[in-house]
């Protein structure tokens, strides 16, 4: 019966890692992930329109219908990339997302304080070898430091009206998301 | 031969508590620091560098992207407020006003996280959108039949999930309770 305990209390202990493994592995082991599905219709370095999500068909699961979104798979291998948009008439966000699906860095229209959303996307060796001098480390110069070398760039402008998105998807084409 | 039974036994067992836990954590929503707020519950910390492993592991496997904190604040309702299950078959008034934001959006989703479709094509309201009454409250019926007014069609789906979004808004991580946040209340009604 002791026996019998000690093999139950060691199933027990090994259970918890089992799902302690299973529960931090899988971020890295997702293959439809929004990353993965992004992937599918995005190339790299280049602001794509994502459809408008319906009942039957949708990009990402939980996808605000109310927006118009647009997406840059990023790859900084090759350095940073310059990113702009400009802000359309309602609301406009832009969210970056890492590999990982993890959103480390919002930004929206307002906090941004300008008709144009500008910023310059790097990973943190790059921003580390940024030259020191006063040009670069201008306040009104947005740095954002991405944690992964690919992620996601998610650009949403509000349709609070059906009439407004014509508008909206325009602003969203006018946005760039190019190597320096 | 006792020790190998004993071996089969416990790598058995741990297999399967280890993973059944694992399915339990990711399929029943089970995710912690949420802010719960009369029917409607947010993870403000799940748009920050901050989610918990967890929610990350959900997010991966549901393939969606959390709102980012600086972009607005996602709640969800599963249940009304007396805590019984959204039913796509019976009405559920949804009136009150939102806490302070620039726009929200309300949308109806089933447990997938997919919109459901109905025969007006209505999936959400926006803030600009609703019909407001003169102190700026507002009501939505939302149910399978068409209402005059706020109507959210809810396209007779069995169970189905609502989900308010404030974008730009200071309610966040250091929101605790409803005595700061007026969320709107979750009332139901009649069955079909």
């Amino acid at each position: 019966m002791i026996r019998f305990g000690l093999w139950l209390l060691g199933a027990l202990l090994l259970a918890g890692v089992v799902h302690l493994v299973t529960i931090l592995l899988l971020p890295s082991l997702a293959t439809q992930d929004a990353y993965a599905r992004v992937a599918a219709i995005a190339p790299v370095n280049a602001v794509v329109p994502v459809p408008a999500p319906t009942p039957e068909n949708a990009v990402m699961p939980f996808m605000d219908p109310a927006f118009a979104t647009s997406v840059c798979r990023y790859d900084l291998a090759r350095g940073p990339l310059k990113f702009s948009v400009p802000i359309s008439q309602a609301y406009t966000s832009v969210s970056f997302y890492s590999r990982g699906d993890v959103a480390y860095y919002a930004i929206n229209d307002r906090a941004a304080g300008r008709r144009v959303i500008e910023l310059d996307l790097m990973t943190g060796a790059q921003r580390a070898d940024l030259p020191d001098n006063e040009d670069i480390t201008r306040a009104d110069r947005l740095i954002v430091t991405s944690p992964t070398r690919t992620g996601l760039i998610v650009i949403r402008a509000l349709t609070p009206e059906a009439g407004w998105i014509p508008a909206a998807r325009n602003a969203l084409a006018a946005a760039r998301c190019a190597p320096q | 031969m006792r020790l190998l039974f004993g071996m089969v036994f416990a790598l058995t067992l741990a297999a399967a508590i280890g993973l059944g836990t694992t399915w339990m954590a990711l399929t029943q929503g089970i995710a912690y620091g949420g802010v719960s707020i009369g029917a409607w519950t947010a993870w403000p910390k799940n748009g920050t560098s901050g989610i918990d492993p967890y929610a990350r592991a959900i997010v991966a496997r549901t393939g969606e992207l959390p709102v980012g904190s600086g972009d607005g604040v996602a709640f969800y309702a599963r249940a009304d407020d007396s805590g019984q299950a959204l039913d796509g078959r019976c009405d559920v008034l949804l009136s009150g006003i939102t806490p302070q934001a620039r726009f929200w959006t309300l949308t109806l989703y089933d447990f997938d996280g997919h919109l459901v479709a109905n025969s007006v094509r209505r999936h959400g309201f926006t803030s600009q959108e609703v019909i407001r009454k003169s102190d700026g409250s507002f009501d939505i019926m939302v149910g399978p039949r068409a209402r005059p007014g706020n109507w959210m069609p809810t396209g007779g789906a069995e169970r189905y999930q609502l989900v308010l979004r404030l974008y730009d808004t200071p309610i966040g991580m250091a929101t605790r309770s409803s005595s700061e946040v007026p969320m709107p209340t979750l009332r139901k009604g009649p069955c079909q």
